[in-house]
């Protein structure tokens, strides 16, 4: 597998916001979970980005996190969670959440 | 499920393009036919049963199991090396409070190796779309009815990851030995649509 090309930025525990743009090629970047805030779950390694290989490229190889959403955010409603794998480039770091509580989202461990 | 065959058309693609490999001198049938059959060869939900048998016997096994199973589940003689492309295995355990079940909203990544063949359930649109989105009336389907208290999670395969689902170990198996115990876990609890 080719060298990574991108340093490791976040932790578990992070909260990160996928981006909400729509590429022209393929993306793993799903379009239900676009725009949305989640926090990464846990670090898989480093792994070649989909969008490049897909296009015949020589992809970049980018960490890999996965990132849990709560499904009152993805669709506004139910009390499930959703975790997806996320290349890094598909992420940016969110703002710590406001005060009142995520009405529908299951009660997360003190950081 | 319908007795509509959506793959009917990629299985025309596919018969063509083998056609055309073929006659181009590039492989023939009885290679082809081999690497189907060395890539099918144990491949079965037997696997993953013996997986989750061994955590719920060797508590040292389903920590190590949980924190890298790709290295652990070697212990039982497996590996995630065999497919056509190297990919990573991660298992999510089912508790009295967490429920996991796995999707491929995409496409239909699944951890052949470890669990052979998927049912054609997990690649249909039905499945894909509404259990990310309802899980627990999709569980229910399943006949599956989990209490409120449990908090479910769905895992969407969204990159190399392939996942298992360690189902909860039922009551009353405390006398059971490993094998015993192994063959009571279904390809279904593996997914995360039965309870074990």
């Amino acid at each position: 597998m080719p060298p990574m090309t991108e340093t490791t930025a976040y932790r578990a525990g992070d909260r990160v916001r996928t981006r909400a743009t729509d590429p022209p090629h393929h993306t793993r970047l799903l379009r239900y979970a676009r725009g949305q805030v989640g926090e990464v779950v846990r670090h898989l390694g480093a792994w070649p980005l989909a969008d490049e290989s897909a296009q015949g490229r020589e992809p970049r190889v980018e960490p890999v996190y996965t990132v849990r959403f709560t499904a009152h955010d993805l669709w506004g409603s139910g009390d499930h969670r959703v975790t997806l794998d996320l290349w890094q480039s598909y992420l940016e770091p969110a703002p710590e959440p406001a005060m009142e509580p995520a009405s529908g989202s299951a009660p997360e461990p003190a950081p | 499920m319908s007795g509509h065959h959506p793959d009917a058309e990629i299985a025309v693609r596919v018969r063509r393009l083998e056609a055309r490999v073929v006659a181009a001198g590039l492989t023939d049938d009885a290679e082809l036919d081999d690497i189907l059959a060395r890539l099918l060869a144990g491949a079965s939900p037997l696997n993953g049963a013996r997986i989750v048998a061994r955590a719920w016997v060797d508590d040292d096994f389903r920590r190590r199991l949980l924190a890298d199973a790709s290295a652990a589940i070697a212990d039982v003689g497996l590996s995630t090396r065999g497919g056509l492309k190297v990919q990573n295995l991660g298992v999510v355990e089912n508790t009295a409070t967490e429920h996991h079940v796995l999707v491929c909203t995409l496409c239909s990544c699944y951890p052949i190796g470890l669990l052979g063949p998927s049912p054609s359930w997990y690649k249909s649109e039905a499945y894909r779309a509404r259990v990310v989105r309802e899980p627990r009336a999709v569980l229910a389907e399943f006949g599956l009815v989990l209490p409120d208290e449990v908090t479910v999670t769905v895992h969407d395969t969204s990159a190399e990851n392939r996942y298992l689902v360690m189902p909860r170990r039922p009551a009353g198996t405390a006398g059971l030995a490993e094998a015993e115990l192994a063959a009571l876990v279904t390809r279904d609890g593996l997914i995360g649509t039965a309870a074990v």
